[in-house]
């Protein structure tokens, strides 16, 4: 993922794809599982929104959302909180990832590896560290007291679902940064300075502008992420912060009121386009990164944005000359790097203190633990329920990266291959699960499966998993394929290979790599998912993540952590199995 | 080929005024010299071109000087200033980069005023500027494009232009014509000839072409293992050179290595006898090794017997304006003759003699 190029809509893959008959055919099994089990339960969602269950037309459902002062309130909360998350995420992950494509890549790999064990850590994992790390009897909470602070009012206010979603997602929002910062060009830095460019100029005239796109990319991928968000508000947040997440979930799962919950749904779909749109406007095709062949001088966007980058650059160039020449023995990079490592530290904290909470001698959950003790995952390991929720998110898991890397390996194999017009557009299509919110793909497929009997059963949540997973897999895939010299299988049928052998014996040993690591991604995403299994398992067939979730709410004691470290071990060791393996990959 | 044999630079400077001093500047990368100590003094106004293979320490040498890398010890002076400590960005300096390094997300135009922004120019003087940096390189009509709609001689042309639009005293071009085609490149270093004739500005020019630094240079230096091998003009460079290093990286020489046997002789194993040196021969001893170089235009074929050195025609190669012979001696080694035109006189394994004017023989420090 953290090699994904997400932004790139150049098709044509290195060298000339050399025409094969019907290589667009490969693409057809796969168009058709996205058809059948994202699009046409989206629609369906967008339909049934404005039709009772009677069958008639009625808006009063997407009407009451705006009309009804409780809903409103809850579509606004929901909308502010994701511009502020969105916001806050580009503003404090943007200096991270600079500093990160400022090292080497051997470096910058080390450290991507500590943003990365973060983001693979479930949502709810990390949440439900913070409600112990903040809580009101917390060393932090007593800190906070003792500096005269309200150390008992941490948790269930607006400020910290907002510091909630935004520690869950900067890691994501440095990920997706990262390809666009390290194709920026270092020596086009070097050439303005020798222009006259000051570091500062260079950096707001140049860089700036250049790492847009990737801006775009990152802070579109928060927006749409945290307008669905529930686990933080849920678990951190008070009545106050409720999001629309929480109301699909009631409205679906608890009052059975699909068309209430359609209507939801609608709304947080039609937002996340408006923001795909807005985002496309602002810093997209038409924006000041240019060059990319859609860009046209004259564009007033283009030209607002470096007139405004050029403006910041003058204003901030004399504040850091005086800068430079007052601290001279604190130079910016130093103070870019402690901010990064600080930022990095934070981002690890939940992470590091949910191991020591599991191993607590105690009867509560409490940081630090008052002594060490293995009763809660012996507790863990005896309960018929808990083994049988992790015996079943592994096996949906296998099953899920099974299935999904089928469907996107032969659809990127498809558009990389292929010369038809028809490749752009499966790339659009397979790319498209990722703006519209996990949730209401969870309504869709939870429809759809009411229809087929999938309801509660393992059948069911592999296909739901394996449709979050898509889009992620196929990019990986994707941009494994691209990076394939296909050169090298000429080279292989004038030797003498037939197209099967060369296939074989040439294209999958080198493209392997990826492979493995799509196969990984999309188990932990299957492992880690909590959307999909809340509603397509039924509460009766429950994952690990639900069978968490759930005890969140009913019993919160230190089984919890136990589980918590349970997933995050599976994650990390298959976490660095996917380093290990893409760096051997790596050629040196 | 034509342009490996020079003429003579005949160019006179207004004052000999000293542009650039570096005095003992050196990089090293922890253990290992990127460029050793070294003394260049350049002058103002001519155009000097930095020539050697790669990893000879030019490209160092040249960020040194830009400011892009910073010195491991040794000064640097430009205009009589000590600048060693200046960031790149305070130097009266212009860089054409080898992949030219323009901005990608800005117009050919705005590429050109970016440096007279940084400068501080108004908008309108630098309009008229930047038009008339894009005529001087014929790109009128180019302005509004971005760089990636232009053909690789064209950006090529706007890097040029963005340098020449500042009126640096200094430039320092990298590699700047290495990523074109040959009758693009030619070109280039004709407008590059003249834009230098018309702005007065001092050039330093990185290649590792040796026909492009005869071509364009007042004078060059030539560089090997991060040192300098040797300065001069290029006729200098070409007609005496002082190593085996200078004689085969600058056109084509045959080296014989000896002894020297007395005042005006070598003894070699290439022939029993003796051979003439009209050179002088005082750097070196009686007795001590060395070597001596005859350009391959300075060896005349003749009827086998008759010359100073007997062999084998093994090879012809024909190449218009004229056409190279090999001829392998007794001992194995090939010497290479160049005859004008393509007049077949002789054939594949003919014996024949190889003569020349003792005075064409060059002696080598070994």
């Amino acid at each position: 993922m953290a090699s994904s190029d997400l932004s790139s809509p150049n098709l044509s893959a290195t060298g000339k794809p050399s025409f094969r008959l019907g290589s667009i055919w490969l693409a057809v099994p796969g168009v058709a599982f996205l058809l059948i089990f994202f699009l046409w339960p989206t629609v369906h969602i967008l339909v049934s929104a404005v039709w009772g269950d009677d069958g008639r037309f009625s808006s009063k459902a997407l009407f009451s959302v705006f009309t009804s002062s409780s809903y409103s309130r809850v579509m606004a909360t929901t909308f502010t909180v994701a511009v502020q998350v969105t916001v806050l995420c580009v503003l404090i992950s943007y200096p991270l990832a600079y500093w990160l494509s400022r090292h080497s890549a051997r470096r910058q790999r080390l450290l991507m590896m500590l943003i990365l064990l973060p983001f693979w850590t479930s949502a709810l994992v990390k949440n439900f560290a913070w409600l112990v790390l903040l809580g009101r009897n917390s060393n932090f909470a007593q800190f906070v007291t003792s500096m005269g602070g309200a150390g008992d009012r941490l948790l269930f206010n607006r400020t910290v679902v907002l510091f909630g979603i935004v520690h869950t997602l900067v890691p994501l929002c440095v990920i997706a940064m990262m390809p666009t910062f390290n194709q920026v060009n270092k020596s086009l830095l070097s050439a303005a300075t020798t222009l006259g460019a000051s570091p500062t100029q260079a950096f707001w005239r140049i860089f700036l502008p250049l790492s847009m796109r990737g801006v775009a990319t990152a802070g579109l991928m928060i927006f749409v992420t945290s307008l669905g968000f529930f686990i933080t508000p849920s678990l951190l947040g008070s009545p106050r912060e409720t999001m629309v997440g929480q109301l699909i979930i009631e409205q679906i799962n608890e009052l059975q009121n699909l068309q209430q919950g359609s209507a939801f749904g609608v709304v947080l779909l039609v937002g996340a386009i408006i923001g795909v749109i807005l985002f496309d406007r602002i810093f997209g095709l038409s924006g000041v990164a240019g060059g990319s062949g859609n860009s046209q001088p004259d564009d007033r966007v283009r030209r607002f944005g470096l007139w405004l980058c050029s403006r910041i650059g003058n204003m901030l160039d004399p504040v850091a000359r005086g800068y430079r020449d007052t601290f001279r023995g604190l130079p910016g990079s130093r103070l870019l790097g402690a901010y990064s490592l600080l930022v990095i530290a934070l981002l690890l904290v939940p992470v590091v203190a949910i191991i020591p909470m599991a191993f607590t001698s105690g009867s509560f959950l409490a940081f630090p633990p008052p002594g060490f003790s293995l009763r809660w995952f012996e507790t863990y390991f005896a309960s018929p329920i808990w083994m049988a929720a992790t015996a079943r998110s592994f096996g949906i898991g296998l099953a899920c990266a099974a299935l999904t890397i089928v469907v996107a390996a032969t659809v990127a194999f498809a558009v990389v291959r292929s010369r038809s017009r028809l490749a752009g557009a499966i790339f659009i299509f397979f790319m498209s699960p990722m703006i519209v919110p996990h949730l209401v793909i969870s309504i869709g497929l939870f429809y759809l499966f009411a229809q087929m009997s999938l309801i509660a059963t393992d059948i069911g949540l592999v296909l739901g998993h394996s449709v979050i997973a898509t889009p992620v897999v196929f990019i990986v895939v994707l941009s494994t394929l691209r990076g394939h010299d296909w050169r090298l299988d000429d080279a292989a049928l004038t030797l003498g290979a037939t197209p099967r052998r060369a296939f074989f014996r040439v294209t999958l040993p080198l493209i392997s790599g990826g492979i493995a690591a799509g196969l990984i991604t999309a188990f932990l995403i299957s492992f880690e998912e909590l959307t999909i299994a809340l509603f397509i398992g039924g509460g009766l067939v429950t994952t690990l993540p639900k069978q968490l979730w759930s005890d969140i709410f009913l019993q919160i004691n230190p089984t919890l952590a136990a589980a918590s470290v349970v997933v995050l071990g599976v994650v990390t060791v298959l976490f660095l199995l996917m380093e290990v393996i893409s760096y051997w990959r790596k050629p040196a | 080929m034509d342009s490996l044999t020079p003429t003579a630079s005949t160019k006179s400077y207004a004052n000999d005024a000293v542009k650039l001093h570096a005095q003992g500047i050196c990089k090293f990368y922890d253990a290992t010299a990127a460029l050793n100590p070294i003394e260049l003094k350049i002058l103002a106004g001519e155009l000097l071109t930095l020539l050697g293979p790669s990893g000879s320490g030019k490209t160092t040498l040249l960020q040194l000087i830009a400011g892009l890398v910073k010195p491991t010890s040794g000064r640097l002076m430009i205009d009589g200033r000590d600048q060693t400590d200046l960031e790149p960005y305070k130097r009266d300096i212009g860089v054409v980069f080898q992949n030219y390094s323009l901005f990608p997300h800005l117009t050919v135009q705005e590429n050109i005023a970016f440096p007279l922004q940084m400068r501080g120019q108004s908008d309108r003087v630098s309009a008229t500027q930047v038009s008339n940096a894009l005529e001087m390189v014929g790109l009128e009509r180019f302005g509004k494009r971005f760089p990636h709609e232009l053909s690789g001689g064209q950006q090529q042309r706007v890097a040029l232009a963005r340098c020449l639009v500042y009126k640096p005293s200094l430039i320092l071009m990298d590699e700047s014509l290495s990523a074109l085609d040959r009758k693009l490149r030619e070109a280039m270093q004709v407008e590059i000839k003249r834009i230098h004739r018309e702005t007065s500005s001092t050039i330093i020019f990185v290649t590792h072409d040796q026909e492009e630094a005869l071509a364009l240079s007042d004078r060059i230096c030539l560089m090997n293992n991060g040192a300098i091998e040797q300065l001069g003009t290029p006729l200098e460079l070409y007609d005496k050179p002082k190593t085996v290093f200078a004689a085969t990286f600058i056109g084509t020489s045959n080296v014989v290595s000896g002894q020297l046997a007395n005042a005006a002789q070598i003894s070699s194993d290439i022939s029993e006898r003796l051979i003439d040196i009209g050179g002088d021969c005082k750097k070196v001893a009686l007795g001590q090794p060395c070597s001596i170089a005859i350009r391959p235009e300075n060896v005349r074929i003749g009827d086998c017997g008759a010359g100073i050195l007997n062999g084998t025609i093994i090879e012809e190669i024909y190449a218009g304006s004229e056409t190279r012979m090999m001829v392998e001696l007794p001992n194995g080694s090939v010497f290479t003759v160049r005859v004008p035109g393509g007049a077949q006189r002789c054939q594949l394994g003919e014996n024949v003699s190889l003569t020349w004017d003792p005075q064409h023989v060059r002696i080598l420090e070994s």
